[in-house]
């Protein structure tokens, strides 16, 4: 074969690169009750999970079994989804079910890919309560995480850009991107934006996508809170 | 101490090649020693747009591999006092681009050169890291269209975090929204972006408006940087984005149908 030559072509990269992945966090030892729920929760935005890659977690009071993972492992697969790896899980578990392993330990945590300069600075020094504040614009593909804390943003935040925070949100500016406040499940949690276009808001796992939110809203300064399991946007 | 100015984008054939040329003839006519380096491995046509393609001896990756040293691979433009190019190679991949290569004839080239112009390949992997990384300044090439808006955002980012001015925590890449192939006829009809919207979006400082002209198409066929046909449109719009970065006060213009007519001035 006319081929170029294996010896001077590299047929492959190794990169080490920081990418968003769900994490599933399994509160139920029973795999039937988990995927029921999953199925509820696929049928308000169908398409959206489909390929989605998965991370399996679990509360840590929890001590999953091999087949109950397996069980559920299997069912994520049924419904589409991908999962790829297991967080804090037994090593031969995750083997048997030809899922990777990944630890959670808070020293290993990495700051989020393209993080600004002064993102990566405040990071470093972290305000009272893991707060951070933004006064550079975020980027399309640009993440920022405020973990333990709020993030306050003084600039605009572009469409494909995603702000995180297990508190609040703030943007004194334009939200065209992704806003999740209360990551880690703080149903107080609020966001807060000057003029809303954000593509998708979510507060502690309810989200809404643009298209789900009230035309009018777009524009105008806004607010998004949680009420009970609704996610309720408004004008302020 | 040169000043370093890369001309980037993300996306491709948005007007990179054809702002790098001009604007580096541009600071080279306005009396600064300019050197335009063509980061395009393996496309080349940086030498076309300047019309010394026949000149080329050795290039870029040839210095870098030390099979040349500057002088040898350095070509002086014929019209413009002060003006040189250094090639891109057409054949060698593209890891050819080393970072302590690019690095050692950057430091080079800035004793004795007032401003250094890189003309960044497409995309966000190597050719056009390396492009961007050691910039004080970029040019920011953007068409008004989504997708193009969409990718000058990207590199933005990549500007305020992938670079050395960044990652050493020294004060950002200043950045310069360059707006090309600009036609206010189709921005009328709902077809483009205005440059409001762009600059809205970005929000970065504009440095220019570059209008969809056949003129830029005559001068690429003749091997002119278009900024020398100074009669043009486009020609004339590119001197006014060299004057403007040089600290001149000029009006934006070519942003109406109307032929002539200088558009309104942008405030900030
Ligand atoms: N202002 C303009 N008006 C018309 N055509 C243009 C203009 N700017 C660039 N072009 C054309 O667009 C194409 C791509 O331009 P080029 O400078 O090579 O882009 P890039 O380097 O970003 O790939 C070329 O054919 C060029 O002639
Ligand atoms: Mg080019």
């Amino acid at each position: 074969m006319a081929a170029a030559s294996p010896q001077t072509t590299s047929a492959f990269e190794l990169k080490g690169r920081m990418a968003t992945l769900t994490v599933l966090r399994l509160q139920s030892n029973d795999a039937r009750h988990v995927l029921v729920q999953l199925d509820e929760r696929l049928a308000e935005a169908p398409g959206l999970f489909a390929g989605m890659p998965i991370v399996l977690a679990t509360a840590a009071e929890l001590e999953p079994s091999a087949d109950m993972l397996a069980a559920v492992v299997a069912g994520l697969r049924e419904r589409g989804l991908v999962p790829v790896a297991g967080m804090d899980l037994p090593a031969d578990a995750l083997a048997d079910l030809g899922l990777g392993q990944m630890r959670n330990s808070d020293g290993e945590r990495q700051a989020p890919e393209r993080d600004g300069p002064e993102s990566a600075r405040s990071a470093q020094r972290p305000a009272a309560g893991g707060s951070r504040v933004i006064t550079q614009p975020i980027r399309s593909g640009q993440q920022v995480y405020a973990r333990g804390g709020d993030l306050v943003v003084t600039a605009p935040v572009s469409a494909g850009a995603e702000l995180m925070a297990d508190g609040h949100i703030h943007v004194y500016d334009t939200l065209r991107g992704r806003a999740l406040a209360g990551v880690q499940g703080d149903t107080n949690a609020r966001i807060f934006c000057r003029t809303l276009e954000a593509e998708l808001i979510a507060v502690a796992g309810q989200y809404l996508l643009s298209e789900q939110m009230d035309a009018r809203l777009r524009g105008s300064p806004a607010m998004a809170w949680l009420e009970g399991e609704t996610l309720r946007v408004e004008t302020i | 101490m040169a000043r370093i100015v890369v001309v980037t984008s993300g996306k491709g054939g948005v007007g990179k090649t054809t702002t790098s040329a001009a604007f580096a003839a541009g600071l080279a006519q306005a009396g600064h020693r300019t050197v335009v380096i063509d980061f395009d491995v393996g496309l080349r046509n940086l030498d076309l747009i300047m019309g010394c393609e026949r000149r080329v001896v050795y290039d870029f990756v040839n210095v870098i591999n030390g099979e040349a040293n500057l002088n040898q691979a350095l070509i002086r433009d014929k019209r413009v006092d002060g003006l040189e190019i250094l090639p891109a190679s057409q054949t060698r991949d593209k890891d050819a681009l080393t970072f302590e290569g690019v690095e050692a004839v950057l430091t080079q080239l800035a004793e004795t050169h007032d401003y250094i112009v890189c003309d960044s390949p497409a995309g966000i992997e190597r050719g056009a890291h390396l492009a961007m990384y050691f910039a004080d300044d970029a040019l920011v090439v953007t068409n008004p269209e989504v997708s193009s808006v969409r990718d000058s955002d990207r590199v933005l980012g990549l500007l305020a975090s992938k670079t050395r001015r960044a990652e050493q925590g020294e004060p950002p890449v200043s950045e310069h929204l360059v707006v090309t192939r600009y036609a206010p006829s189709r921005v009328g009809k709902g077809e483009m972006l205005s440059v409001e919207d762009i600059r809205e979006i970005l929000s970065i400082d504009l440095l220019g408006v570059i209008p969809e002209s056949t003129a830029v198409l005559n001068a690429s066929n003749a091997g002119v940087p278009v900024i020398l046909e100074d009669k043009t449109d486009a020609g004339q719009a590119y001197a006014d984005v060299v004057a403007r970065y040089l600290g001149e006060q000029r009006e934006h213009r070519f942003l109406d149908e109307k032929k002539g007519l200088f558009g309104r001035l942008f405030k900030g």
